[in-house]
């Protein structure tokens, strides 16, 4: 089989268990819903392993093929196919997206047992890697914005899964909103491209592109810059992320699947699979840049001070994101997308650990409430714990070669593109404080309630039926999280996947090591070999520098939060009381919500209240009951000639055509 | 040939049948007149034929009198259908269709 036909069976799967599920929830029983949507994604998997297979069978240069099923629409020299477009580029992130469902997809089949919405959980998210995956293999801009569109609604759907939460479907419209903003940018940008270029196919769009466009016209730039749009808006970055930390309503699998190892990385993605355009502006890739490490650095101080242990970690997401950001935009591509594979293991990892502890504390998550789970769930805490040297970068973890990769090029490539290389490693400072931040608060320590109560019965403790964040009381039917809950210890498929996850975010980065293997690199080098940047590589010795200095910063990082959070546990406290505006001034986000707040949600209620109140009411309301009134007065004058009298009917006729003929007779003369 | 004369018996009839719509309330007669004022037109058009020398308006006749027919169908059909119904045969009493 061809590579093409590989890839649409990566297609098929997931949307057929989606629709199996969705369809059949009255007549499968639950166990079964959640094996078939399990299989799918495993099926998917193995096709993509399909799909690499056939591409490394072929020479570096051939590997790229469309292939298209029929003809979306056709008319006036408009071309749309349902084509897809595989190359090693789209394999890489379908290998990601497939390899990571599967294992998440195997977590919730235990992690969400005992909810009352197994089936629409299992429909969902199928739905959800199939619409990924779209995404990724699209042929066309057409179909990417399709694939775009669809996983904000997946993660639109997932987020307010439990919709009887209040604060679960507003994150949900949040998220939406914000998301549809980021849709809108994609979609003029798509449109500038079909006007300029005349096409929407991506193999005609990147050859024609360097023929049609100077370096640094500002169409190019203009078409860029929106598509920055649509990739910050989907991938949490500056200044459309706000959704993103409150999207941590949603279950903890969909958190560890959606929103830290796949949907946010897809502004990453869409940043590499268009990287000719962004060659030709210059001016929009450093944007990118810079955005990517303001979101580093202020998601990173934002983890520091999170008390949610969920939402620290969506904002170590953001974080984690702006670096690939950074990377693909700088040039770094397949260093960035390395980061991507090495960010999806660990993160999605760190979620399914931290899910374990949430599911153990009756589903609150506040770091505060929360200690000795080290020796209540010693799987759990292993885990997390590989999890967090990765995000660490600790020396010879994934996260370790992955991160040091990018800020490697970036001094490669000199000048001012140093800045990135210096405020980066600050920023790698900052996660290994905030990684270890709350795995020093979670795991050491003497247990607290509900982790005693663990080590005494080996129970979870009973969840009361209260939302943790409002305190609302929940409706115990639907959208709930289930009465019972379940820790990783006491079910296998969560072991397995947790398992697999972390020998992949400790060994993961082996097979990129610098001057040893690069197998990433090699694999995708032949998408970016028309790109000037990509012929930039760092050398191995200044490549091995930076991994020195990496383990250093990830040492100190790991040493500081030791000193601060076990060694002298009251340091924090004290800090926070020095440093109380700065500290204020974190636990608030930067105030980002607030100025969104004040800058785009004020006015548009200001505006919707003024046409509500004032242009509705005076100018809608005064049309329309104007020309009520006019016609009703005619009418009225009219009503009076309709008297019901044959005779007075005959007499105005007459007289009619008296006065008609009178009027002729008088004209004619 | 001078047809003054028939214009003016013509023009007596339709008045003639004119004033009785205008004044009678019986819809019977209200009916009569109808047909006073279509024959009196019937006349002028037939005189007018005369005058021309061609047949046109003797044409124009016969399919008025085809019309008047049916009218005359349809109106007493009515006058019965309100007589049957007990309802007071005075177009003034009929004037449920006011505006």
């Amino acid at each position: 089989m061809s590579a093409t036909t590989w890839a649409w069976l990566v297609l098929l799967f997931p949307l057929l268990g989606s629709i199996v599920i969705a369809l059949g929830f009255r007549a499968l029983p639950a166990r079964v819903a959640g094996i078939i949507g399990t299989a799918a994604i495993g099926l998917a998997f193995a096709c993509g392993i399909g799909a690499l297979v056939c591409l490394l069978g072929e020479s570096p240069d051939a590997r790229h093929h469309a292939s298209s099923l029929w003809d979306y629409a056709s008319a006036a020299g408009l071309q749309i196919k349902l084509g897809i477009f595989v190359d090693p580029l789209s394999v890489f992130m379908v290998l990601v997206v497939t390899g990571v469902s599967t294992l998440i997809h195997l977590y919730s089949y235990g992690y969400m047992r005992s909810d009352e919405g197994y089936h629409r959980f299992f429909s969902y998210l199928n739905f959800f890697v199939f619409s990924m995956l779209l995404l990724v293999l699209a042929g066309n801009f057409v179909l990417l914005i399709v694939g775009w569109a669809f996983v904000g609604f997946a993660s639109y759907a997932l987020i307010s899964f439990w919709y009887r939460r209040t604060t679960a479907t507003g994150a949900g419209m949040k998220a939406f909103v914000i998301n549809v903003v980021g849709d809108i940018g994609l979609v003029l940008a798509t449109l500038l491209i079909f006007r300029e270029l005349g096409t929407f196919e991506y193999g005609q769009v990147f050859a024609r592109a360097p023929h049609v466009f100077h370096t640094n016209e500002w169409t190019v730039t203009a078409i860029c810059l929106l598509l920055l749009v649509g990739a910050f808006a989907k991938s949490a970055q500056l200044p459309l992320h706000t959704w993103l930390p409150d999207a941590m309503e949603g279950p903890t699998p969909v958190s560890a699947l959606i929103h830290a190892a796949t949907m946010v990385t897809a502004g990453v993605y869409l940043i590499a699979r268009t990287h000719v355009l962004f060659v030709l502006a210059p001016t929009a890739a450093d944007v990118a840049a810079f955005v990517g490490l303001a979101t580093l650095l202020v998601a990173g101080t934002i983890a520091l001070v999170m008390t949610d242990l969920k939402r620290a970690i969506a904002y170590s997401t953001m974080s984690q994101i702006g670096y690939m950001i950074m990377g693909v935009s700088i040039g770094a591509y397949s260093a960035g997308l390395f980061h991507l594979m090495t960010h999806a293991f660990f993160k999605a990892l760190l979620f399914m650990a931290a899910g374990s502890i949430i599911a153990a504390m009756a589903n609150r998550q506040n770091i505060d409430e929360m200690s000795g789970f080290g020796k209540a769930m010693r799987f759990t805490s292993a885990t997390m714990l590989a999890g967090g040297l990765a995000l660490a970068a600790f020396p010879g973890t994934s996260g370790f070669f992955s991160k040091d990769e990018i800020l490697a090029y970036a001094t490669a490539r000199g000048g001012m593109y140093l800045i990135f290389t210096v405020l980066g490693y600050f920023g790698a400072l900052l996660t290994a404080i905030y990684t270890f931040r709350l795995i020093f608060r979670v795991l050491p320590g003497r247990p607290c309630k509900e982790a005693q109560a663990l080590i005494d019965s080996g129970h979870v403790v009973h969840a009361h039926p209260f939302n943790p964040a409002t305190g609302e009381e929940e409706d115990t039917d639907v959208g709930f999280p289930g009465a019972e809950h379940h820790i990783a210890e006491g079910s296998a498929p969560m072991r397995i996947a947790m398992g697999v996850l972390a020998f992949l975010a400790l060994f993961g980065g082996l097979v990129q090591i610098p001057g040893v293997d690069d197998t990433i690199t090699r694999f995708l080098d032949p998408v970016f070999a028309d790109s000037p940047l990509a012929a930039i590589h760092p050398s191995v010795a200044a490549s091995w520098t930076g991994l020195a200095i990496g383990a250093a910063i990830s040492v100190a990082g790991i040493g500081i939060a030791y000193y601060l959070y076990v060694v002298r546990p009251e340091t924090p406290a004290m800090l926070i009381r020095r440093l109380r505006p700065l500290h204020t001034f974190l636990v608030n986000k930067w105030y980002f919500d607030e100025l969104i707040d004040i800058l785009v949600v004020k006015p548009a209620l200001a505006v919707g209240r003024y046409a509500n109140r004032t242009f509705e009411r005076i100018v809608v309301g005064g049309l329309i009951t104007g020309t009520e009134d006019v016609v009703g007065g005619a009418g009225r004058v009219v009503r009076t000639v309709q008297s019901g009298f044959v005779r007075s009917y005959a007499l105005l006729l007459i007289a009619g055509f008296a006065g008609l003929g009178l009027y002729f007779l008088l004209s004619s003369t | 040939m001078n047809i003054d004369w028939y214009i003016v018996l013509s023009a007596l009839l339709f008045a003639t049948g004119a004033v009785g719509i205008l004044i009678r309330r019986s819809p019977m007669v209200i009916l009569l007149c109808l047909e006073l004022m279509l024959n009196a037109g019937n006349l002028a058009l037939v005189a007018f034929s005369r005058m021309v020398g061609n047949q046109q308006g003797q044409v124009f006749a016969l399919v008025v009198m085809v019309i008047a027919a049916c009218e005359v169908v349809v109106g007493l059909g009515l006058i019965v259908a309100l007589f049957r119904r007990k309802l007071p045969l005075d177009v003034d009493e009929l004037r449920e269709l006011r505006g």
